[in-house]
C-alpha cells in the first residue's frame, strides 16, 4: 500500500492513513450486513462511502466509531490495532460524528449543543464545579473561546442562544456539523451531511466540508447519495452494494468502474 | 420598559453566562437575599416558622435534589422519601453515636451518606430507562423504609420506634431539639439551601450539567460525543441523593425533631417533591424554589381563606384543600406543563419588551 504523503492539485497534503479497516466483517443473527470489507483513510483527505440503500454504509460509520463491533477483522487506528471499546472512549480517542437523523439535544440551546462537543476537552471536577469561580469558569471561558470560533466558521452567530427545537432542518444539520468539529476530531464522521437539504443548502454545507478539511486540516469520512457532490468534493470514493466493497479510487476511477455502473443502473439478467 | 437589557453590553464571555444576565434580575436576586438573611430573622415568629418558612426551605432542597435527577439527567425517580429517611436516620445516628459532632458536619455528612445509597440504587439506571426506573425507585423507596421500620439498631432499640433529635448547638445556639428559637432554625436552613441552590446552579451551567441534560435529551447520541452513560448517571444519582439527604437531615434534626418513618418518609413524601419540581419546571433551578413554594403555601393560604375567613369547619375545610389543591395542580399542568418557571420565563421575555408588542 503506497503510504508516502503527496499534495494534491488544489495544495492539501494527503498524509499516511489515520483509519484503515482491514476485513471487516459485521452479521446480525444471520445477515450479514458488511462482508469482508478493507479500506483507510488518509490523512487530511475527504474520504467518501457511497452505494445504494441498505448497502451497509451506515453500518460501517457505526463500526469506526466503535457502537457496533465487528465479529471479523479489525479497525487500525493510527497505526495500531484498536481494542473493543465503548463509543464514548472512541469519542476521546478524537473521532466524531454526526447523525443521519438530527441527534441534537433539544432542551438545549444552539451554545450549549456545540459546547457538548466540547465535553472530551473539559476537565474541571466535580467539586471545582460546584464552586465555578476559579478553575471552573477559565475551563468554560477558554471552550467557549474555541466554540465561538466554530461559530463564526459555520455562520450561525444569530441562533447562538436559540433552543434547537425551534431552527429549521438545514441550520439544526450545520449545529450538528458545529458540534461534532467542536471536539477538534481527528477523524470527521458524517452520515448523509446532505440528506433532505434543498440546492442552496447542500451548496453551503459542501462549502463548510471543504473548508473544514482546508482550514483545520480535518480528515473527514461522509456517506452521501447526491453523486454530483460526492464526485465533487471526495478525494477517494469507496463504492459499497450488498454489503460487499465494489469499488475503490478517485471519483474518476470509480465513475468508469464496471462494477459500479452495474450496481447503479442496474445490469440485464440473462 | 424598565427590565432591559438595551444598554448592558458583554464584553467578555464569563459575564455573558453569568446567572442574571439583566442588571435589574441581578439587584432583585440581591436584595432578596439580604432581606432573607438581615429582615426576616427578626420578624420571623413561631407560626410563621413552623407553617411556611421551615418546611419551604427543606422542601426546596429536596426539590433541588429531584430537579437534578429528574429534571437535568432525565431519570424518574419515586424513592425521594425513602433516601430523605436514610439522611434523617443517618443524621439521628451519627448524633447519638458522636455527641461531640458538630450539627453541619452531621447533616453534611448523612447527606453523603445519602449519596452512597442513592448511588446504589442508581446502578439499575444503566439498564433501565422511565417507568421501569421509576418502579425501581418505587422499591428502594418500600425497602429503605421497612429496613428502618424492621431494623431496631436504626432507631437506637426505643420503644416507640422513632427518633427524637437531641439538642445541638451551632456558635451558642441551640439548632436542634425543644429550646431551638424559630430565628435560628431559620437561619440554619436558610445558609443550606443558599450554599447548596448556588452549587446547584453552579453543577447545571457548566460542563457536568450539560453530561446530564445530554443524557436526557438522547443518551445514544451523548454516548458518541464522549459522555460515559453510567458515570453521568451515577453522577446524578450521587448529588441528588446528598441534596434529598441534607432535606432529609433537616426535616428530621430541625423541622419535626422526632419522626416515625413510615409517617415522616412514605411513599406521600416522593410524590409531593416530584409534584413540586412538575409544578415547578423540570430542569431548573428556579422552578424547585417556585414548586415548593406552591405545595407548602398553598394548602396554608386556602386553610386559612377556608377556615379565617368563611367560618369553614375544620375538617370540611381540610377536605376542600385536597380538592382545590388537586385541581389547581391539573389546571397548572394543563396551562403550562413546563410549570411555574417557564410561566416566569414568559412573564419576563414580555416584560423586557412592555409596552411594545414585539
Amino acid at each position: 500500500m503506497n503510504t508516502q504523503s503527496y499534495v494534491t492539485a488544489d495544495g492539501r497534503t494527503i498524509g499516511p492513513a489515520v483509519m484503515e479497516m482491514k476485513n471487516i466483517t459485521l452479521r446480525f443473527g444471520g445477515v450479514v450486513a458488511i462482508k469482508d470489507i478493507s479500506f483507510d483513510i488518509r490523512q487530511g483527505e475527504i474520504r467518501a462511502i457511497i452505494g445504494p440503500n441498505g448497502a451497509g454504509k451506515s453500518s460501517m460509520l457505526n463500526v469506526m466509531n466503535g457502537f457496533y463491533h465487528p465479529q471479523e477483522g479489525e479497525v487500525m487506528f493510527h497505526g495500531t490495532k484498536r481494542r473493543a471499546m465503548r463509543p464514548h472512549q472512541i469519542a476521546h480517542q478524537g473521532i466524531a460524528r454526526t447523525f443521519q437523523n438530527i441527534a441534537l439535544f433539544k432542551g438545549m440551546s444552539t451554545l450549549d449543543n456545540i459546547m457538548t462537543g466540547r465535553l472530551t476537552h473539559m476537565k474541571s471536577g466535580l467539586l471545582r464545579q460546584m464552586v465555578w469561580w476559579g478553575a471552573s469558569e477559565r475551563d468554560e471561558v477558554k471552550n467557549r473561546e474555541v466554540v465561538e470560533k466554530i461559530i463564526d466558521f459555520l455562520e450561525i452567530q444569530a441562533i447562538r442562544k436559540t433552543p434547537v427545537g425551534r431552527l429549521p432542518y438545514g441550520l439544526q444539520k450545520r449545529v450538528e456539523l458545529a458540534r461534532a468539529l467542536a471536539a477538534e476530531p481527528k477523524l470527521l464522521l458524517l452520515d448523509e451531511p446532505m440528506a433532505g437539504m434543498n440546492v442552496e443548502e447542500k451548496e453551503d454545507m459542501s462549502r463548510f466540508i471543504l473548508d473544514v478539511n482546508d482550514e483545520f486540516g480535518t480528515t473527514i469520512a461522509l456517506i452521501e447519495h447526491d453523486m454530483g457532490v460526492v464526485m465533487d468534493i471526495a478525494d477517494r470514493v469507496v463504492v459499497m452494494d450488498y454489503g460487499k466493497k465494489i469499488g475503490d479510487g478517485t471519483p474518476e476511477e470509480v465513475r468508469t468502474n464496471q462494477n459500479v455502473i452495474d450496481a447503479y443502473l442496474g445490469v440485464a439478467h440473462d | 420598559m424598565f427590565y432591559r437589557e438595551a444598554g448592558e453590553f458583554k464584553t467578555t464571555y464569563a459575564k455573558d453566562q453569568q446567572t442574571f444576565p439583566i442588571a435589574l434580575d441581578r439587584w432583585g436576586y440581591f436584595i432578596t437575599l439580604a432581606l432573607a438573611f438581615l429582615a426576616v430573622p427578626f420578624f420571623i415568629n413561631d407560626y410563621w416558622a413552623n407553617a411556611v418558612v421551615l418546611p419551604f426551605l427543606i422542601y426546596v432542597i429536596a426539590a433541588l435534589g429531584l430537579n437534578i435527577l429528574t429534571g437535568y439527567c432525565g431519570q424518574v425517580s419515586l424513592g425521594t422519601g425513602g433516601f430523605m429517611a436514610v439522611g434523617a436516620y443517618a443524621s439521628y445516628k451519627l448524633m447519638t453515636a458522636f455527641p461531640d459532632l458538630n450539627i453541619v458536619f452531621v447533616i453534611l455528612l448523612s447527606g453523603g451518606i445519602t449519596a452512597l445509597v442513592g448511588m446504589l440504587f442508581g446502578l439499575p439506571s444503566l439498564r433501565i430507562k422511565g417507568f421501569y426506573l421509576a418502579v425501581a425507585t418505587l422499591a428502594a423507596q418500600f425497602f429503605l423504609v421497612w429496613l428502618f421500620n424492621k431494623v431496631p439498631w436504626f432507631y437506637n432499640y426505643s420503644a416507640s420506634g422513632q427518633i427524637s433529635a437531641p439538642e445541638r448547638t451551632l456558635f451558642g445556639q441551640a439548632v436542634t431539639g425543644a429550646n431551638a428559637v424559630p430565628a435560628i432554625s431559620y437561619l440554619f436552613c436558610l445558609v443550606f439551601v443558599v450554599v447548596l441552590a448556588w452549587a446547584a446552579r453552579n453543577l447545571t451551567r457548566g460542563a457536568n450539567g450539560r453530561k446530564w441534560m445530554a443524557i436526557r435529551d438522547m443518551d445514544i447520541a451523548a454516548e458518541i460525543i464522549g459522555v460515559n452513560p453510567l458515570k453521568t448517571k451515577l453522577t446524578a444519582f450521587g448529588v441528588s441523593s446528598f441534596y434529598i439527604g441534607v432535606s432529609g437531615a433537616l426535616l428530621f434534626a430541625v423541622y419535626l425533631g422526632a419522626a416515625e418513618v413510615g409517617e415522616a418518609f412514605g411513599i406521600n413524601k416522593s410524590f409531593l417533591v416530584l409534584f413540586m419540581i412538575i409544578i415547578g419546571g423540570l430542569g431548573s433551578i428556579f422552578g424547585s424554589f417556585a414548586g415548593a413554594a406552591f405545595m407548602v403555601l398553598m394548602p396554608v393560604l386556602l386553610k386559612n381563606i377556608m377556615v379565617g375567613q368563611f367560618g369553614f369547619p375544620t375538617d370540611i375545610a381540610a377536605h376542600f384543600e385536597f380538592v382545590i389543591v388537586g385541581g389547581l395542580i391539573v389546571v397548572f399542568l394543563i396551562v403550562e406543563p413546563h410549570g411555574l418557571a417557564m410561566l416566569w420565563r414568559i412573564a419576563k421575555e414580555k416584560l423586557r419588551l412592555w409596552p411594545f408588542p414585539h
